[in-house]
C-alpha cells in the first residue's frame, strides 16, 4: 500500500481525500434537502431520489456513452419523484413524513427492480480535475482529484445562498418557509412555491445520486448508498438551514466518514464502526447542545412541522 | 350490534381497501410494462403470502417484529411524536438479550428466556426514552434524534458483535456465541411460527387498552391533543412523553429478543433488515391504531414473503415486491385525504351502500 510508505502522515491525507470523494454526494443532496425545507416542507425521501438517481445516471451513461447525459438523467428523474412527493403533500391532512418514507421505500425498490440488468456492464464515469500531477506521490494525487460535479456543487453552495439571501425568488421561498398566510396574504400560491422548492431539491438530489454511481464508489449495486439521503435531514439541521455551512458539514460529515478507512490503510483498525458513527453522535451533540425547549433552533423556518 | 355504525366506521374500511385496490391496479400496471402478466403475478402474491399453510406460517413469522415495532412508532404518536427509532430500539435489545442469554445460561431455559425478554425490553425501552427525553427536556427533534439514533445503535451493535463478543468460530459473517438450542424460544402448538407473534399481538392489544382505555393513555392522548391544555389540567408533559417512549422502546426491543430466541439464534448482521423501518410505515397504515397494527403487519409480512416465489416462479426481481410496498404505501397515505369526504351526511345513519354514497357527493 502507497498510504504505508508514507507513515502515519498518509492518514491526514487519507482522511483529505476521502473526504473529496465521499463529500459531493452529501453535498448535492443536503442542498436540495435545505431548498425544500426553506420553503417550509420535510422530504424524507431523498434517500429513495438519491438511489434512483444513482441507478438512472449509471443506465443512461451506459447506453447513451455520455456521463453528463446520465447526470441530467438522474436530475430529471430526482425532479419527478419530488414533484410527485410536493403534490401528495399539498393534499390535505396527508403527512409529509409519512410520505416521505413511503417515497423512500418506493424509490429504493423501483431502483433495484430496474437496476437488475445494470450490476453487470460498466458504464463511462465522470471526469475529474487533477490537482495533484505537480506532484511525483501517488497517494497525493489520488488526494487532490476533485471530481468536476463537485466544484459544480461548491458553486452552487454560494449561489444558493445569494439566491436565498438576495433575490426576489429567495425571499419568496423564505417567506412561504417563514409564514404561508404572509406568502398568502401577498397573493402568492405557497404550494406552487413549495411545489417548485421539492421538484429542485429531489434533482438535486437525483445528481448526488448520479456521483455515487458515476464516479465514487462509481458502479451500481444494491449497497450503493450507505444512508446519505436519510443523513440530509439531520445534515441540513446541523447546517442551520444555510446552503454555505451545507458544504462544510458534508466536508464534515465526508472525513469523519473517511477516518476509519484511514486508519484502516494504516493498520489500525480497532474501532472502525465506532468511528463510522463520529458524524451521527456529532450531530446529536450539537443539536442537544443547541437546542432548547423554550425556542425553536436559530435559522429555522417557522413552517417547517418536522423539526419543531 | 344494536347501534348503528358511524360513518366514520364506514370510512374506516371504505377508503383503506379503496386504496389497496387501486395500488394493486397500478402494480399491475407496472407488471404489464415489464411484459408479464399482472394476474399470474397476483395469483403468485396470494399463493407465497396466505395460499399455502407453509406461506401462511411464513408471513406469519415475518409479520411478529412489525407488529413490536410498528408500536414504537405508534405509541409516542397518540402524544404527536414522529419516532422512528425502531431499527436502533430492536438491534440493541437483541444485542443485551445476547448478554442476559450468556449471563444467565446456567439457571436454565425459562430463567434465560425470561431474562432475555426483560433485558431486551429494558435496553429497547431506555435507548428510546433517550430521544422522549431529549425531546421534552432539551426540545431535540424527536424524528431526527430517533434516525440518529437508528445509525448509532447499529454502529454499536457491529462494533460489539465483531470485537468483544465475536465468535472466533464465526468467519466470514462475525456473530455472538450462540445462545443455545435449549434456550430457544419454541413453536406455537400445531404450527411453525414462534410464541414473537403472540408477543406482539398482546403487545398490540395491551396498547391499546392502554391508550384507550385507562386514565394515563388518556392524559396521553391530551398531551397530543393540545400541550397547554394538558399542562393546564396538571398532567406533567415529561412524565408522559417519557413513559411512552419508553413503552415504545420496550416493544422495539423485545422485538430484537424474538428474533434472537426464535430464529437466528444468536446476534449478527442479520439483525439489521430493515423491520423497524417497515414497522414506522405498519405504524402509519394502521393510522397508529394499535389494534389495527395486527392486520396490517399480517399484510406485510403477507408481502415480504411472497418475494422469493414471485423470484422463483416468474424470475421477477426480489425487489419487485418492494415496488409493491412502495406503491401501495404511497396510495394509503395520500389516501388519508378522502377522509371526512362525507362529512355533510347525519353522522348516525346507517351506512348507505357506496353508489350512494358516491351519488350523494356527485
Amino acid at each position: 500500500m502507497e498510504g504505508e510508505a508514507l507513515g502515519l502522515l498518509g492518514v491526514p491525507l487519507a482522511v483529505i481525500g476521502g473526504a473529496l470523494r465521499v463529500s459531493p454526494p452529501y453535498l448535492f443532496v443536503s442542498l436540495g434537502e435545505c431548498l425544500t425545507e426553506k420553503s417550509g416542507r420535510v422530504n424524507l425521501g431523498l434517500e429513495g431520489t438519491l438511489i434512483m438517481g444513482a441507478m438512472s445516471a449509471y443506465g443512461v451513461s451506459y447506453l447513451s456513452g455520455s456521463p453528463w447525459l446520465g447526470v441530467l438523467a438522474a436530475g430529471g428523474v430526482g425532479l419527478l419523484l419530488g414533484a410527485l412527493h410536493a403534490y401528495l403533500c399539498q393534499q390535505p391532512r396527508v403527512n409529509d413524513i409519512a410520505i416521505g418514507i413511503a417515497l423512500m421505500i418506493f424509490g429504493v425498490g423501483l431502483a433495484f427492480f430496474l437496476g437488475k440488468p445494470l450490476i453487470q456492464p460498466t458504464a463511462p464515469r465522470l471526469p475529474a480535475f487533477e490537482f495533484g500531477n505537480w506532484s511525483s506521490s501517488s497517494p497525493l494525487r489520488a488526494a487532490l482529484q476533485i471530481n468536476v460535479l463537485f466544484a459544480i456543487g461548491i458553486v452552487l453552495a454560494f449561489a444558493m445562498r445569494y439566491m436565498l439571501q438576495r433575490t426576489r425568488w429567495g425571499l419568496l421561498l423564505r417567506v412561504a418557509g417563514e409564514s404561508s398566510d404572509s406568502a398568502r396574504a401577498m397573493g402568492y400560491d405557497v404550494a406552487r412555491i413549495r411545489l417548485y422548492a421539492t421538484a429542485c431539491g429531489g434533482f438535486l438530489a437525483g445528481v448526488g445520486g448520479s456521483f455515487l454511481s458515476l464516479y465514487y464508489p462509481g458502479s451500481w449495486n444494491e449497497g450503493l448508498s450507505s444512508g446519505q439521503g436519510l443523513m440530509a435531514v439531520a445534515l441540513v439541521i446541523f447546517a442551520r438551514w444555510d446552503p454555505v455551512r451545507c458544504l462544510w458539514a458534508s466536508l464534515l460529515f465526508g472525513s469523519a466518514g473517511a477516518l476509519g478507512p484511514a486508519l484502516q490503510s494504516v493498520g489500525i483498525s480497532g474501532g472502525y464502526h465506532l468511528l463510522s458513527v463520529a458524524p451521527y453522535v456529532l450531530t446529536l451533540a450539537i443539536m442537544m447542545m443547541t437546542s432548547s425547549a423554550h425556542r425553536t433552533l436559530l435559522g429555522q423556518p417557522a413552517e417547517l412541522g418536522a423539526a419543531k | 350490534m344494536s347501534q348503528p355504525a358511524s360513518r366514520l366506521d364506514f370510512e374506516a374500511v371504505l377508503v383503506p381497501l379503496a386504496a389497496i385496490v387501486v395500488s394493486l391496479a397500478l402494480f399491475g400496471v407496472f407488471i404489464l410494462c415489464n411484459g408479464v402478466s399482472a394476474s399470474s403475478v397476483y395469483y403468485e402474491m396470494y399463493r407465497g403470502a396466505f395460499g399455502t399453510w407453509f406461506s401462511t406460517q411464513n408471513s406469519l413469522t415475518r409479520a411478529a417484529p412489525l407488529m413490536l415495532t410498528a408500536l414504537c412508532t405508534a405509541l409516542p404518536a397518540h402524544l404527536g411524536l414522529v419516532v422512528i427509532g425502531g431499527e436502533g430500539a430492536l438491534v440493541l435489545g437483541a444485542l443485551a438479550s445476547v448478554v442476559a442469554a450468556h449471563l444467565l445460561a446456567s439457571f436454565g431455559p425459562w430463567v434465560v428466556l425470561i431474562g432475555m425478554g426483560l433485558t431486551g425490553a429494558a435496553v429497547g425501552a431506555l435507548w428510546l426514552g433517550m430521544v422522549g427525553a431529549l425531546r421534552t427536556l432539551r426540545g431535540v427533534n424527536e424524528t431526527i434524534s430517533s434516525l440518529l439514533m437508528n445509525y448509532i445503535a447499529i454502529g454499536v451493535f457491529k462494533q460489539i458483535v465483531e470485537g468483544p463478543m465475536r465468535d472466533p468460530a464465526s468467519l466470514n459473517k462475525p456473530s455472538t456465541l450462540p445462545i443455545g438450542d435449549a434456550n430457544m424460544l419454541g413453536s406455537l402448538p400445531g404450527m411453525d411460527v414462534h410464541w414473537g407473534l403472540v408477543y406482539g399481538v398482546v403487545a398490540c392489544l395491551f396498547s391499546y387498552v392502554l391508550m384507550r382505555r385507562t386514565v394515563f393513555g388518556f392524559s396521553a392522548r391530551m398531551v397530543g391533543g393540545n400541550v397547554r391544555a394538558a399542562q393546564l389540567s396538571g398532567i406533567s408533559v415529561t412524565k408522559r412523553v417519557i413513559a411512552t417512549c419508553m413503552l415504545a422502546g420496550a416493544a422495539g426491543g423485545l422485538a430484537g429478543m424474538t428474533e434472537v430466541a426464535a430464529i437466528h439464534g444468536t446476534a449478527n448482521a442479520s439483525l439489521i433488515c430493515g423491520y423497524g423501518y417497515a414497522g414506522i410505515l405498519v405504524a402509519f397504515l394502521a393510522r397508529q391504531n394499535p389494534l389495527a397494527v395486527i392486520p396490517v403487519a399480517l399484510l406485510l409480512g403477507g408481502i415480504s414473503a411472497s418475494g422469493g416465489l414471485l423470484q422463483r416462479s416468474l424470475s421477477l426481481p426480489d425487489a419487485t415486491v418492494n415496488v409493491l410496498q412502495g406503491i401501495l404505501f404511497v396510495v394509503i397515505l395520500a389516501s388519508e385525504t378522502f377522509y371526512g369526504r362525507w362529512k355533510r351526511a347525519p353522522a348516525a345513519t346507517v351506512p348507505a351502500p357506496a353508489a350512494s354514497v358516491v351519488a350523494e357527493v356527485a
